[in-house]
């Protein structure tokens, strides 16, 4: 089985972290992965976007054109990637930061307000975290096997502490 | 019957390729001389320019390289980094040094790297045939500059000791000249000095040397040598311009 | 026993290149290769390597040269403005018989073009680059592997046919990370009578140098050299056959280009089209032989390529034209994507494959 995760909001969002999590999560599974963030001025306030596929098989191509899982941290992103996510795909949505809805109806949507719920924690800028909880709840693709393994490895050894934090912010999002 | 003069050791038999009159032959026995004094030649690297100089390579017996123009303190910057142990100096022309070769020649300054270059100042493109240089004198006539170097429209020249030492980090620089033999006394000394700076680990050493081009300028060997005396020299007047560990002993 | 790390494709080569005894580095900042140096300035002085940001890609290249001539492993990178600067300093390098490793992180062009991923690179790299007659052997990764994979091998070939070698990847390769299995350290040490690190009064004077001012010993230089390129065209050709036995038509891709054809193969192979990829590894020495065979078996070439069309001529001359060879590009930064190739793969199908 491949699965395709598109990841997108603004750069300064943890986009690309979060890619980097479940990258780790996939490689202490044992799987074959690809790990594709968009790079250049884009990292410093516009859009950013990170293409991870996970697969049982080799990866072809780690650009990812229509993925199964679209997970949105802003309007522009939604606006950009709503059509191309595969029919019967899923989308997770930061419905704080997003008012609208998802028009597409022949795809599963989840809406969780993880800005919200992580300024509530003190921690807004594991907003990104939170989403992620939710998308290990609710992704059948995408367990919680090894997420505090994968955790230890992109938390900066410099900053122990967040460890903690960011497992709290996946619990927000996953009991949510 | 005793020998009192002879070729360097650190020379090869080739023959120079150089001009009648030309002090490329003078400035490259100055070279090897350093080189046997120091007794450094098993470990010495030299590095060639494009230039007048260009095959040096042939008259050093040391190892050397032929550089791409302008490229030498680059090419011996690789060379040091990678073998710390080894002697490298760089023998450049004032074209490949202080024109197509100036950001490496500054950067190199800027980074004390430990090596030793000689840069030969003519004021004019001797290998092809007689180009203004970075170094031509304002009003010298060039085959480029046939009116005279116009400063308004071709600019100053750069005199390199100078600007060189305007930088914090190189170590010793230096401006002789080879027209007579109290010069060319001093620039043996002031050569060997540079050499020995780099066997010391103190830096960047460069001597720049006044020197002649009888056949471009257009004069014979002994008036291009009173050229440097009359013209050449007030411009690039002679002198230490950078000694660092005059600096060290007044810590 | 060490096992797979996630890393970005510039880092890998970066490693990779440690590992494979490279302790000189010498770069120039430029998206999007710049991972690269980074990972060398941290590592190096940790491992009494040298890594020092050149004043320039020229300079860089020139220190790459002297490097080269003493006779120790040495490396330099950069992305398509910075390569086009070195070009200078490269053909001196192959005019002096010297082994180095160049990496080209490539990005869009002409002039200072873009930062996203591009192929168009390929004629610089394959056809000279600089003046003269000269070849680089050219590996291209697809790969976080084959970066890790090809850097090593660079060096080896580099050191095996005193040439100097490119890895000629694109800024996907060197931004995205996959599980990577690094080479163990090993052992190096190559025999190299002829670098520069003194004479040590116990021979004659070695000369690195490639100024010949007689033009037939100029000629000959020119003819050995030509005679070693043989011997790489006949023993280092690299490619991967992908699904080539039943293959009716031939995807002919490298690098990103060949990740994103493979997907288009699952996709045509599920509608029952037989189509195969021919994966050139090294672009020079070009695969010649498995194109020139599959020529006489297929019904057509789809070339896959990240730029106006460049790998595509060799594609046609290897094939001797027997089959038509259609393009399928993107350019600029773009990506072909899976959709494109089906549709590009079909529509030569449809019009009898011309």
């Amino acid at each position: 089985m491949t699965t395709q995760i598109l990841i997108a909001g603004f750069g300064g969002q943890g986009i690309l972290f979060t890619g980097k999590l479940l990258a780790y999560k996939a490689l202490l599974e044992g799987k074959e992965l690809s790990w594709l963030p968009s790079y250049g001025p884009e990292m410093r306030g516009g859009t950013a976007s990170c293409s991870v596929t996970i697969s049982d098989e080799p990866v072809g191509s780690p650009i990812i054109d229509h993925p199964d899982v679209l997970i949105v941290m802003n309007l522009p992103s939604l606006d950009k990637y709503e059509d191309t996510v595969k029919p019967g795909g899923i989308i997770f949505v930061d419905s704080t930061l997003i008012e609208r809805k998802v028009k597409r109806t022949d795809v599963q949507v989840f809406y969780i307000p993880s800005t919200k719920i992580a300024q509530d924690m003190g921690a807004g800028n594991l907003a990104n975290i939170v989403l992620l909880g939710k998308v290990l709840k609710d992704c059948p693709a995408i367990s919680r096997a090894y997420v505090e393994d994968a955790l230890k490895k992109v938390v900066s050894a410099k900053h122990p502490e967040m460890y903690d934090f960011n497992l709290k912010a996946i619990d927000a999002g996953y009991n949510y | 019957m005793a020998i009192v003069f002879e070729k360097p050791k650190s020379l090869t038999s080739k023959e120079f390729h150089y001009c009648p009159g030309c002090p490329h032959g003078i400035i490259h026995r100055l070279v090897a001389e350093a080189i046997d004094t120091l007794g450094i030649e098993g470990k010495t690297i030299g590095i060639a320019p494009v230039g007048c100089a260009v095959m040096a390579y042939d008259y050093f017996t040391c190892d050397m390289v032929e550089a791409a123009h302008g490229r030498a303190p680059a090419v011996a910057t690789g060379i040091k980094r990678a073998r710390p142990e080894n002697i490298v100096f760089t023998y450049q022309g004032d074209g490949d040094l202080a024109s197509i070769g100036m950001c490496e020649t500054v950067h190199a300054a800027t980074r004390n790297e430990n090596i030793t270059i000689i840069f030969v100042n003519n004021a004019i493109y001797g290998m092809t045939g007689g180009q203004m240089a970075p170094t031509s004198l304002p009003g010298q006539v060039t085959q480029t500059s046939p009116y005279g170097r116009d400063v308004k429209i071709q600019g100053y020249p750069i005199k390199v000791a100078e600007l060189l030492s305007a930088l914090d980090a190189p170590y010793y620089i230096e401006r002789v000249a080879v027209n007579n033999v109290k010069n060319v006394k001093h620039a043996k000394q002031a050569i060997e000095k540079a050499f020995r700076n780099q066997i010391e680990g103190k830096g960047f050493s460069l001597i720049e040397v006044v020197s002649a081009c009888p056949t471009n300028w257009g004069m014979t060997p002994k008036k291009a040598l009173e050229w440097v005396d009359s013209d050449m020299i007030p411009y690039y007047p002679l002198g230490v311009f950078k000694d660092r560990s005059k600096e060290e002993e007044a810590k | 026993m060490s096992e797979k790390v996630l890393m970005k494709g510039n880092e890998a080569i970066a490693e990779s290149a440690i590992r494979s005894g490279c302790l000189c580095y010498f770069g120039y900042p430029i998206t999007p290769q710049t991972e690269l140096a980074a990972y060398m300035a941290k590592r190096m002085p940790k491992i009494g390597g040298v890594f020092l940001q050149a004043e320039s890609e020229i300079s860089a290249i020139n220190m790459v040269y002297g490097v080269a001539g003493a006779g120790k492993r040495v490396m330099t990178s950069s992305s398509s403005p910075g390569v086009s600067l070195k070009q200078e300093g490269i053909s001196y390098i192959a005019g002096a018989d010297l082994p180095a490793v160049i990496v080209n992180v490539q990005r869009g062009g002409p002039g200072l073009g873009g930062i996203q991923p591009s192929q168009s690179d390929y004629f610089q790299a394959t056809k000279g680059g600089g003046h003269g007659d000269y070849h680089l052997i050219v590996l291209t990764p697809s790969s976080v592997q084959e970066m890790a994979d090809l850097t090593s091998l660079a060096f080896d070939l580099a050191d095996k046919y005193r040439v100097p070698a490119m890895l000629l990847a694109d800024g996907t390769m060197g931004q995205m990370m996959e599980p990577v299995l690094l080479p163990e350290p090993h052992d190096v040490t190559v025999e190299k009578s002829w670098a520069v690190c003194g004479t040590q009064m116990k021979r004659e004077h070695n000369i690195i140098n490639s100024l010949y001012l007689s033009p037939e010993v100029l000629e000959k230089t020119n003819f050995e050299r030509y005679e070693r390129y043989k011997q790489i065209e006949e023993n280092e050709v690299r490619y991967e056959s992908y699904l080539m036995d039943d293959a009716e038509y031939c995807i002919v891709a490298f690098g990103i280009a060949a990740r994103v054809a493979k997907n288009a193969i699952t996709a045509m192979r599920k509608e029952g089209i037989k189509v195969g990829l021919i994966r050139p590894i090294t672009v020079w020495p070009f695969p010649v032989k498995p194109i020139r065979e599959a020529a006489d078996k297929v019904k057509g070439f789809v070339c896959v390529e990240l730029s106006m069309g460049q790998m595509i001529d060799d594609v046609k001359l290897a094939s001797e034209c027997k089959k038509p060879v259609v393009l399928c590009n993107r350019a600029g930064g773009m990506i072909p994507s899976v959709d494109q190739i089906i549709e590009t793969t079909k529509k030569m199908i449809e019009g009898g494959a011309r």
